[in-house]
Parts: structure tokens; C-alpha cells; sequence
């Protein structure tokens, strides 16, 4: 479902220098797949997600999803291809203070041509536990709280393609289980396919697959 | 939100000021005087149309009632100087009778004696005084109504005229509507109860004097300090606001107004008279025959009432024209200055107020207008220096909303949407702000009081009529009520203002912006 090859990113250091940070030959997912990329600080695991989203833009490669190449794609072909096929958790949950906890869920399919849902954003806050504190914003909710409308905001486009960055690593240990358990579920719920970037091991240990992205990046450096 | 009240602030502040450019506007001419010249003593042509159409400014001289009869018809005219010459024989030749009629006592000598003196005085030619001709502009006038000025009560003025002001002559934008009466009537001629001295007020002037039908009121002579006269009027009616400057002053009845001390004119000694010749009138003070009786109304006094002034001791202030048709005011001033020979001036008044309007009060006007557009400006950037001061804050917002799929697009809109909206909210703010200052029954009135034009809370300010002469899109916001304008410059401000913070959000990096 997703293939990445040859692909590479590097960023234009301030002495004009160039810093290679990732030089992936080969890696692919497949549909409904759950894995785990796992690596220490500054691998690079943020900047392939976010080459994989679309957010930043590869130097060379392909990067297909689904058979589309997006690597080719214009910014705003990348902007629609994020909204219709991709989800993603954030470690710092990211939701918009100013909104309530549905307004952030509702917001996660507001982009997406065709799939705004208010039921479904209902739904999904329902599923993640907190349809009594749909109205309640961020700030009045609990850190676990606060990451399971994160993951009801990244599932609610229907997504093809979960990402998750580090997403246990601002939850307090009790709730860390709870979070990893609803993400799975939702995404075998859901048939998505779904990448966890971590470093915890406790975490990684609950897949099947789990790479390391010093293996899968040739750059191997410290940085980013 | 600070923001939106300072734009609250300013949209206030140009609402007010359109409202007082329209109030200004509308006190200064879009209403039909209902007479189109005025003829009073020659001077100054501002200040004579001041004195008669506003009631403002100091008075001016006087003209002789004779020249008032030259606009009127050979009826009115003839029964005027009928009148004075019967108050000469009263004065002057009743002496005589009398004395014929005592050197042969006896009811029936007596009555002969008298009938011979009365043909004795018939004798006498007075066809040089022409009673049967009409006024030399007669002719071409459809109304003529005189006006005394002068007097004041408290600091209104006081108008000396006849009935007519209010029976003949109405107002309105297409001088179509009638003065109508809150209470009371319109004041008579002569009344059996009142004599001469009724009077009419103004909307105003009862309200503010708390005046009611009934009432007696006299008037101070000269200024509103001046001395009083002794003479009371009883007032008999209160107008109906009408929006004119007929709101803010008090009418008497101008035979009554004559007869106060110090406004009759000394009667000319005989040798003067004599000297004078037709049109001095006062040739006849010489004494002759008894005229004609005057013609009954019913609001003249019956025999033995205390007289009317005669026609050589009154005079008039301004007199009110309604020429027969539009075309003949055009040539009359001229006319008039050539027959007056430097006595009396004829002006057009809507010239002289749209000359007024155009000197002083457009340049103020535009000068206050230009002051809150500034105004408007300031709370415009008020509003960029708060929207982008957030964008530092709102870039990861911003960046989430991309990280979502919002386009580059999309939260360049936001940003300015956000701006418009603060732009327009506090706009709707401001409007309902200064409207319902409008509306406080303190404003309403005292801008009523002052101008004659009724403001309410749904008062929009007329077009600006000057910006038409204004290129390409002078003809249409010329045309368009300001307030109108206002949604569309508020939007585009605030477009303006918004473009900067939207492009900041436009450029945002959401990789950095992130912060994940």
C-alpha cells in the first residue's frame, strides 16, 4: 500500500553546507499493516514521517501510496492527498485550544472533500471514551484524555495511512497501554494501515513488525 | 475582542458624523420653503435670508408697509389704504365733524350736519392715491406674506405675520403638506375674546417652554435680554413638528405685534405730508373724505374696537413671495432692485443657502468626514497589529490545520475572514452604538430643537450629494446612503488591514511550526 524507494532528504545547513538525514533505498507497508519504526533521538524518525505525509517535501525518490506517486505531487495535490488518505498522531497531541474536544475531531475531516461527519466525529469520541466531554475543551481535559481525541481527530477522515509519532511519550505510564490499545483497535476496526514511530521498547514489543530506522536509513547521522 | 471594540469605536464615530452631515444637509434645504422670494430691506442678502427662513442672525432693517401692498392684489391693497384713511378722518377730520355737529345740536341737525361734512370731505380728489390699482407686482404673485421681526421670547424669535403663514403656505420636500396644529387653531385677525393678540408657538418652543393653549406670553423687544413689552398674547395654538425653523419660534398676530409700544412708526406731520407725493402716501394724513367701508369678515373687529395701525406707521421686515410661476422669480430680484431704488432687495433663498452650504458647511463637513475615515484607519491597523502580533502564537495552530490538509489557501482565508469579521462585527457594533445614541430621547430632542430634524434610532444618513462631482465613481456613491457604504469599506479595510498576518500564515513552515 505504501512504498517508499531510493528517497532522500537532506536540509541546507547555515554555513550553505548540505546535511544528508535520510537516504531510505527501499520500504513499503502494506494494507491494514501495523508496525513499528523504532530509533533513539535525532534519527530522523519525525522528518520521514513527515516526508511521508507530505508535509516535507523529498529531495528524490518515489513515494507511492495506494499506486499514486506523491512525491511528484504540487504542494496543494499534497495538502488534498494529507486530508483524504492520511492520519496523524502527534506527540503533543496538537488540538487547537480554542475548539472543543468534537471541534477537533470535527476538524480532522474538515479539509477532506466529502467526509464531514458530524455523527461520525460523535462516533468516534464515543469509541475513544469521552462522548461526555464532547464540549469540553482541551484544557479541561486529562493528558490521556487530551491523546485520545487526538487519535479520534486522526481517524476521523477515514484514513488509508495512520501515522504516529511517539504518541505514549507525553502520557503518564497508566494511560500509555490504554493509548496504544486504541489505536490498534481503531485501525484493525478500520482496515488503516498504521506506522508508530517510538523509541519505547515496551511498546515495540507488542508488534509484530517492528523496524529500526537505523537500518532502514542508510544516512545513519545523528541529527533531526 | 479589543480589537473589534476599537473598531466599534471608530464605525461609531463616522455613523455620528454622517448622522450630524445629514442632519446639517437636511436643515439646510431638502425641504421646500414653500415660497421661492424674499423681498426685505436692502443690506446683506445672507443675513436677510437668515433672519426670515431661519430666524438666526441679528435683524435687519425694515421696508414700508406700502411697498409690502405693492405685491398683494388691487383688493387687498384698496381695502389697506381704505382702512388708513379712515383712521385720518378718525385722527384728523373727526374734529371737524364733530364741530359742525355741535354748532347744530339736535339729533337731526346734528346727523346733517355730519353728512354735509363727510361730502365735504368727499369733495376732495384722492384718486391720486390710486386705491383701485393693484400692486405693481401683484401680478405676478401667487402669495405674498409679511413678516416683523424683532422681538423674542426667551431666545426665541418672535414673528409678527398674518394667518396666512400657516392657512396659505406649506412645507414638506414637495411643499405639499399643510401646518397642522398639536393643539389649539391658527390665529386670527381680529378674535372677539383675544382682540389682536393671539399667538401661534412652534413644536419646540412649547415643548421647552412647557407651554399649553391659553397660556399669555409676551415678548422682549430687541434681544432676548431686551425690555419687556407689556402687551400679552394669548396663545390659541402649538404647531406640529415639521422639521422647520418654524419649530423653534413664536408667531403673533402682526396687527397685534403693530400695536406694542415702539412698533408703530410716528405718525408724518401735516406740512411733511403734504409735501410727499403719491407713493409717500402720507399725502392723505391730509384728511378728505370718507372712504368706502371696508369689506365685513369675520375676523376684522366691529366697530369701536381699538383700531389697526394705519398703513404709513407700519412696517415690515421681510416679505415671503410665492411668485406665480418659477420663471418670473428669476427676473424679479433684478426687477426689484431697479424699482426700489436702493430700499429694498429681492433674494433667492435656496441660492443663498445652497451658497452658504457650499462655503462653509461642505468643507466642514468633508473635513469631519475625511478626520473619521482616519479614524477608521487607525482602528483598521489596530487591528493588523493585533492579528499579526497573534500569528506568532497561531503558527501552530496554523501548521496543525496544514498538517491536517488545509491548504495554503485556506488559512490565508481564515486569517482574513478572521479580519472582516472583526472588522465588520465591531462595524455592527459601532452602528448600533451611535444609532442608539441617536435614539436617546436627550439627543433626538436637542438635535429637533436646534435643527428641526427628527433622528431616531433608524435615522440613516442621506447620501453626500457632494462626492457626486467626485470622477468615475463620484455618480454612485453620490447616490448611495454613507451607511451603506460603510460594509463594503469596512470589508475592504479590513482585507487590507488582514492581508499582511494572511500572507505570514500563507508562508508558515508547518514542519517547524509543528513542533512535534
Amino acid at each position: 500500500m505504501l512504498q517508499l524507494e531510493n528517497l532522500k532528504k537532506s536540509y541546507r545547513e547555515p554555513d550553505g553546507g548540505i546535511l544528508p538525514v535520510l537516504d531510505v533505498p527501499n520500504f513499503a507497508v502494506v494494507e491494514g499493516e501495523q508496525m513499528v519504526l523504532l530509533g533513539r533521538s535525532g534519527c530522523g524518525k519525525t522528518t520521514l514521517l513527515h516526508v511521508i505525509a507530505g508535509l516535507s517535501r523529498a529531495d528524490t525518490g518515489l513515494i507511492k501510496l495506494d499506486g499514486y506517486d506523491i512525491s511528484g505531487l504540487s504542494e496543494a495535490g499534497r495538502d488534498r492527498y494529507r486530508a483524504a488518505k492520511l492520519g496523524y498522531v502527534f506527540q503533543t497531541f496538537n488540538l487547537l485550544a480554542g475548539f472543543s474536544a468534537l471541534e477537533n475531531v470535527q476538524l480532522g475531516m474538515t479539509f477532506a472533500r466529502g467526509k464531514y461527519q458530524v455523527a461520525r466525529a460523535k462516533e468516534l469520541l464515543d469509541r475513544v471514551g469521552l462522548s461526555d466531554r464532547a464540549h469540553h475543551k482541551p484544557n479541561a481535559l486529562s493528558v490521556g484524555q487530551q491523546q485520545r481525541v487526538a487519535v479520534a481527530r486522526a481517524l476521523a477522515n477515514q484514513p488509508r495511512l495512520l501515522l504516529a509519532d511517539e504518541p505514549t511519550a507525553n502520557v503518564d505510564p497508566a494511560n500509555q497501554q490504554n493509548t496504544i490499545d486504541l489505536i490498534r483497535q481503531t485501525c484493525s476496526d478500520e482496515k488503516i494501515a498504521l506506522i508508530l514511530v517510538t523509541h519505547a521498547t515496551e511498546v515495540s514489543d507488542q508488534f509484530d513488525r517492528v523496524d529500526r530506522l537505523e537500518e532502514i536509513n542508510q544516512v545513519g547521522v545523528t541529527s533531526h | 475582542m479589543l480589537t473589534a471594540l476599537s473598531m466599534a469605536l471608530g464605525v461609531m464615530l463616522v455613523v455620528l458624523v454622517l448622522a450630524i452631515h445629514g442632519v446639517v444637509a437636511e436643515s439646510f434645504g431638502t425641504w421646500n420653503l414653500g415660497y421661492n422670494l424674499i423681498v426685505g430691506a436692502k443690506g446683506g442678502s445672507l443675513q436677510l435670508t437668515l433672519n426670515s427662513v431661519y430666524y438666526l442672525s441679528r435683524p435687519v432693517e425694515n421696508i414700508s408697509y406700502e411697498y409690502y401692498l405693492e405685491f398683494v392684489g388691487a383688493e387687498e391693497r384698496s381695502r389697506a389704504l381704505q382702512h388708513s384713511i379712515r383712521s385720518h378722518i378718525h385722527d384728523a377730520q373727526w374734529d371737524t365733524i364733530e364741530a359742525t355737529m355741535s354748532a347744530f345740536p339736535g339729533d337731526g341737525l346734528g346727523s346733517l350736519a355730519g353728512a354735509l361734512a363727510t361730502d365735504t370731505l368727499r369733495a376732495q380728489d384722492y384718486s391720486e392715491l390710486d386705491l383701485d390699482r393693484g400692486g405693481k407686482f401683484g401680478q405676478f404673485t401667487a402669495l405674498a406674506i409679511p413678516l416683523c421681526l424683532g422681538d423674542y421670547y426667551g431666545q426665541f424669535r418672535v414673528v409678527g405675520t398674518t394667518p396666512d403663514l400657516f392657512g396659505k403656505l406649506t412645507y414638506g420636500p414637495s411643499a405639499d403638506r399643510p401646518y397642522e396644529f398639536t393643539a389649539g387653531r391658527n390665529f386670527k385677525h381680529w378674535d372677539e375674546e383675544h382682540s389682536y393678540f393671539e399667538a401661534v408657538v412652534g413644536s419646540t418652543v412649547a415643548r421647552e417652554k412647557k407651554l399649553s393653549v391659553g397660556d399669555e406670553i409676551a415678548s422682549t423687544h430687541g434681544d432676548p435680554e431686551g425690555e419687556g413689552h407689556g402687551q400679552k398674547f394669548t396663545l390659541v395654538g402649538i404647531l406640529k413638528p415639521t422639521g422647520t425653523p418654524n419649530d423653534r419660534a413664536v408667531f403673533i398676530n402682526m396687527e397685534g405685534f403693530y400695536l406694542m409700544e415702539d412698533h408703530a412708526l410716528d405718525p408724518p406731520k401735516e406740512d411733511e405730508a403734504s409735501a410727499e407725493d403719491a407713493s409717500g402716501f402720507a399725502g392723505m394724513a391730509g384728511g378728505f373724505v370718507e372712504p368706502e367701508p371696508e369689506d365685513e369678515h369675520d375676523d376684522e373687529p366691529p366697530t369701536g374696537e381699538k383700531e389697526r395701525l394705519p398703513v404709513e406707521q407700519r412696517q415690515v421686515t421681510a416679505i415671503l413671495l410665492r411668485t406665480v410661476n418659477p420663471m418670473v422669480a428669476v427676473g424679479m430680484p433684478r426687477t426689484i432692485a431697479r424699482d426700489a431704488q436702493g430700499r429694498a432687495q429681492c433674494v433667492m433663498p435656496i441660492r443663498e443657502i445652497n451658497g452658504l452650504f457650499v462655503i462653509f458647511v461642505s468643507p466642514i463637513q468633508r473635513a469631519l468626514l475625511g478626520i473619521t475615515a482616519l479614524v477608521c484607519l487607525v482602528s483598521g491597523i489596530s487591528i493588523l497589529v493585533s492579528i499579526y502580533n497573534s500569528m506568532s502564537d497561531r503558527k501552530h495552530e496554523i501548521a496543525v490545520m496544514r498538517a491536517l490538509g488545509a491548504s495554503r489557501g485556506t488559512v490565508m482565508t481564515v486569517i482574513l475572514l478572521e479580519s472582516v469579521l472583526l472588522s465588520v462585527g465591531g462595524g455592527a457594533l459601532g452602528w448600533i452604538g451611535a444609532h442608539s445614541v441617536m435614539a436617546l430621547p436627550a439627543v433626538s430632542h436637542a438635535v429637533e430643537g436646534r435643527t428641526g430634524v427628527p433622528i431616531g434610532f433608524l435615522s440613516f444618513a442621506p447620501p453626500i450629494e457632494t462626492l457626486i462631482e467626485y470622477p468615475i465613481i463620484g455618480p454612485i456613491i453620490g447616490n448611495i446612503p454613507p451607511e451603506l457604504m460603510l460594509i463594503p469599506a469596512l470589508i475592504a479595510l479590513a482585507v487590507a488591514v488582514g492581508f499582511l498576518p494572511a500572507m505570514a500564515a500563507y508562508r508558515t513552515d508547518v514542519a517547524k511550526s509543528l513542533g512535534s
